[in-house]
Order: structure tokens, then sequence, then C-alpha cells
């Protein structure tokens, strides 16, 4: 066994057992903070994958943004941040039907993709993947439709917001 | 390749060699190493550290007229031993109340986001952990790992001071974080690299506090708020909260707190010289010249960033020392209204100018950009002030009608 795949079980095994207590703990700040232990989990797969980019973007926007404001919005609504209610319904075994189905289905899409038992690729000397990214979201061959899109899409929702906050001073 | 040139990869090969030697198996002796490699950085930076103790206790007393620590050893070097000794041997006191997990990671995790940082810093050229392609992204990523840590110690502490000072810190960081990525993005264009390897060695010739001045002041506004030193010291307002987010914290986990601030400083100090004053670099382009080639010496090129960093940090100090701490309504307007403003139009002129002017000779191309910046400079000030001259006469004519 590589060094590498002792590190992709080990992240593997965090991200499990981490979502796994994200949904059991009882008490929501606690949730919130295994979310973060997930979310970073999933940043060291990234970072095992060569995409560095895309691991530092996990960190600043899931953990610095997201999952921060996440704590921020529990902190903020209920005194008492803990569920005491039943933590099951009586019907909980179709959800546990459906999801075992659901991850049968995607275990043989996947298996299914060709050269998916492949080793990854050592990328080569000098490549600069960042760059590489930056041209593909502006080149019009490649991704530029949906990244204007999507920006287009992000300034509505923040003109959206300036004008619900611009409301109440009224 | 001997010690005085390539001092690391010279200790790594032996290191190499050696392990094999003895029949470790050559992915485990890199690991062995890098593991070794990384506990060398870390100690450096902890032995750092409780230098930095000494060196802020003197520079305050310095702005406060004291002579500061002079008993212990010539010129009360010792001192910080003392402290370290004095914190160990105190009393660990975890609040009844307290989330005992929580409570006692939370120290640990703000050493950690400042050490982490150390893995980026470029100490010489070849003296630095890694060379990340995102190493700017990077210094934000981190940035976020220590907003948590406060965020956890003062949510778990189950005090209401501690709550209030952690709910600052947040406001503060999620909110001086947006002005630092923008001004981050500058170097990134000028050197065409977000690596600070590739930042530092565009900066050869001519710094980049030359071509942005105007980057260079605001990456340390926001550097300072980030650190939430004075006067962005609202999470730990003695006069308010009492001490913030660490008010429970006794002992070594105080001093964990205290000594990750210490070292966060000296790190932004350190990151402000790789960004705009040219990192291990010498003056202009001198070690191209036969006489300064001793500037290339790795260890000549550490003692020149830190020299620089030292800088960085004494300003760092020099603001916290002088100036009065501000309210947080004013704080959050100054991020919102002003520095987020004024550096996206600071990004968009310098991203434009930089294209059109890099085909000039270097000397043109510097002074546009300089001038460039003094436009931008000057344009903020004026709208400033007939700002102001607007309230100061509404205020006025309000007065002369009661």
């Amino acid at each position: 066994m590589t060094v590498e795949q002792i590190l992709f079980l080990l992240a593997g095994a965090v991200i499990l057992v981490s979502a796994f207590l994200v949904v059991t703990v009882r008490k929501l700040m606690h949730a919130a903070l295994w979310l973060v232990v997930t979310l970073f989990g999933v940043a060291v797969l990234y970072a095992l994958l060569q995409a560095n980019f895309l691991a530092v973007v996990q960190l600043v926007v899931y953990i610095g943004a997201i999952a921060i404001l996440f704590i921020f919005a529990v902190m903020l609504t209920r005194k008492e941040m803990r569920d005491l209610g039943p933590q099951t319904r009586s019907n909980w075994w179709v959800a546990v039907l459906v999801g075992a189905a659901v991850l049968m289905g995607l275990v043989f899409v996947v298996l299914a993709i060709p050269g998916v038992e492949r080793t990854a690729q050592v990328l080569p000397e000098g490549l600069d993947t960042v760059q590489a990214l930056g041209v593909a979201l502006v080149s019009p061959n490649a991704y530029v439709l949906p990244f204007e899109v999507a920006s287009v899409l992000l300034l509505a929702a923040l003109i959206g917001a300036v004008y619900l906050a611009g409301i109440i001073k009224k | 390749m001997t010690f005085w040139n390539d001092p690391i990869n010279l200790i790594a090969n032996w290191l190499n060699t050696l392990l094999t030697g003895w029949g470790v198996p050559a992915s485990l002796a890199t690991v062995l190493i890098y593991f070794i490699g990384i506990t060398v950085l870390v100690v450096f930076a902890m032995v750092l550290d409780i230098g930095l103790v000494w060196v802020e206790r003197k520079v305050v007393a310095r702005f406060q007229d004291r002579l500061g620590p002079n008993r212990l050893g010539p010129f009360g070097l010792i001192q910080p031993i003392a402290d370290i000794i004095k914190m160990v041997i105190k009393e660990d006191i975890t609040p009844a109340g307290a989330e005992k997990v929580l409570y006692n990671i939370a120290p640990v995790l703000s050493a950690t986001s400042v050490i982490m940082l150390w893995a980026i810093l470029p100490l010489a050229a070849n003296i630095y952990g890694v060379d990340l392609n995102v190493a700017l992204l990077y210094i934000v990523a981190m940035g976020a790992l220590g907003t948590l840590a406060i965020i956890i110690a003062g949510w778990a502490s189950n005090n209401k001071y501690a709550l209030l000072g952690a709910f600052r810190m947040v406001a503060n960081m999620v909110a001086y974080e947006i002005p630092m990525v923008i001004v981050l993005l500058i170097p990134t264009i000028l050197a065409g690299t977000m690596s600070v390897i590739g930042i530092t060695e565009a900066q050869r010739n001519l710094w980049f506090v030359f071509l942005s001045p105007l980057g260079a002041v605001i990456f340390m506004i926001s550097a300072i708020a980030e650190l939430g030193r004075s006067p962005f010291d609202l999470n730990e307002a003695e006069s308010e909260i009492v001490a913030g987010f660490h008010i429970e914290y006794t002992g070594m986990k105080f001093g964990w707190f205290y000594a990750s601030e210490l070292l966060h400083a000296f790190t932004f100090g350190g990151f402000a010289a790789i960004l705009f004053f040219g990192g291990y670099n010498g003056f202009f382009g001198l070690e191209q010249f036969p006489a300064f080639s001793w500037l290339n010496i790795p260890f000549v090129q550490a003692l020149v960033f830190i020299v620089k960093a030292m800088i960085g940090y004494w300003v760092i100090m020099w603001v916290k020392y002088s100036m009065p701490r501000i309210r947080i309504d004013h704080m959050l307007a100054f991020n919102w209204k002003f520095l987020v403003p004024l550096s996206l139009v600071l990004l968009v002129v310098t991203a434009i100018l930089h294209r059109i002017l890099v085909v000039l000779p270097t000397w043109q191309y510097a002074l546009g950009m300089f001038a460039a910046n003094i436009v931008i400079i000057t344009a903020t000030i004026e709208i400033l002030r007939a700002h102001g001259r607007k309230q100061r006469q509404a205020e006025y004519a309000l007065l002369k009608t009661q």
C-alpha cells in the first residue's frame, strides 16, 4: 500500500464518520463542527488528487464562509441548542432502503465509467493547473458561458440581498 | 551543491542515503524526512516566538516610555523563559459549564492556523516548506481556521464575555477577509503567479510597493484587522468585555493564544515583506553585481527576510500601541464603505494598466503604475474631504436653526 492510499483511506474514514455524526449528534453546535471536519476531509481528497486550487477553495469557501455562517446562525437562533425529540421516525427502514438503492446505483454507474480503475496520472513538471483552470473559465471554447451565467446569477442574488437589507432601514 | 548554497536539499539527500542505507524503504524514508523537516520548521517558529515575546514587551515599553523587562539576563532576555515557566506551572482551570473537548481544542487550533502558514513562508530561495501554486489563497484558508478557533473558544467557554468577543471577532474577520483577498490579487496580477516564490522572484529588480503603494497599505490594514490587534481589537476589548474569547483560559492554554497572536503578527509582517517588499531579495537587484553576490547565500537571504519581516511586525506594533480602539459599527462601515470599494477600484486599474504598460521599458512601466496609485489616492482623499465638508456644513446648519 502506498502512502497516498493510506492517506486516502484515512481521509475517507474521517469523512464517513464525521458525516454520520453530523446527522446523529444531539447538539446543533456539535453537528456544525462535525460538518467542518467532513468538509476538511473533502479538501484532503482534493489535495490528494493534485487539485490544489479546489482544495484551498474548499477551505476558503466551505469552512471559511459557509460553515462559519452556519455556526453563527446556530449560535444566534435558539437558547437551548439541543434537540430532545426522537431521532428516527417509524418509517426509517424505507429511508434505509432508498439510501442503499441509491448507493448501489451510484457504485454501478461509477464502475461502468471506462478507465475508472486507472491510477492517477503524474502531472508533467511545470504544468500550472491554476492557470489552465483560469484559461478554461474565460475561453469561449470551454466554459465562458456557464461561468458568466453563474456570475449573473450571483450578481442578482447580491442585488436582492442589498435590496432586502435596505427595506428595513426606511 | 555545498552546505552554504543549498543546505536543506543537502541535509535531505544525506538523510535519504542514510535511511535507505539502513534498509528503510524509499517511500517510508521520504515520509520520515518530510516529518523531520516539518518538526524542525515548527520548532524554529516556536523558538522564534519565544524571542518575539521579548521583542513585543521591549517595544511596547519604549512606546509607553518605560524600560520593559530588564532584570533577568542582559536586557531582560531571559524574561520570556521565566514567563513560560510561570504559565506552565499555573493552575489549569476548566470552567464547570464548559464543553471540555472543544474548550481544549481551541488553543491548539489557534496555534495550528498560524504554524500552517509557515509551510509556505520562503525564508530563502531554497529554504521553504512547499511552493504552492495557490499560496495566496492558502493564506486566506488558514485565516478561516483561525476564525474557527476563536468561535470554538468563545462558545465552549460558556461565558457571555467570551461569546461576545467571538461574535465581534467573526464579524471583523469575515469582513476584512474581502479587501485582503482583493489586495492579494494585486501581486498575483503583477507577478503572474500565486506562488510566493514566483512573486518574490518577480521582485528581483523592483519591489511591488513601488508599483502599488496603495495595495501595500490596504494589505497592512486588513492584516491588522485579521490579527485582531488594536485598533481592531474589539474581540478582547479590556474596558468592555474583560478579555474576550480567551477570558476563561488559564496557564499555558492562554499562553497558546498569546503565542499564536505574536507569531501571527510576525508572519503577516513576513507576508507583507514577500508580497510588496521583495521577500528574501536584496535591494533593487543588487545581488546581480559581483560585489554583492554574497546576498545570494541562503543564510544571508534568510537574514534579509527576517529583518524585513521584523520591520513589518514593528509597523503592526507601532499601530497597535498608538491608536485607540474603534467602535464596531465604525469598523464595519470603514471596511464595507471604504476599503472594499477602494480595493476593487485599485484592482481593476492595476489589472488594466498592467496589461497596457507591461510592453514598455521597466522605468516607464513603474512610473505609470506609481502615478495611477497616486491618482487613486488623491481622488479618494478629495472625495472624503468633500463628504466630510458636506457633513460638517449640515451639522452647522442644524446648529444654527436650534
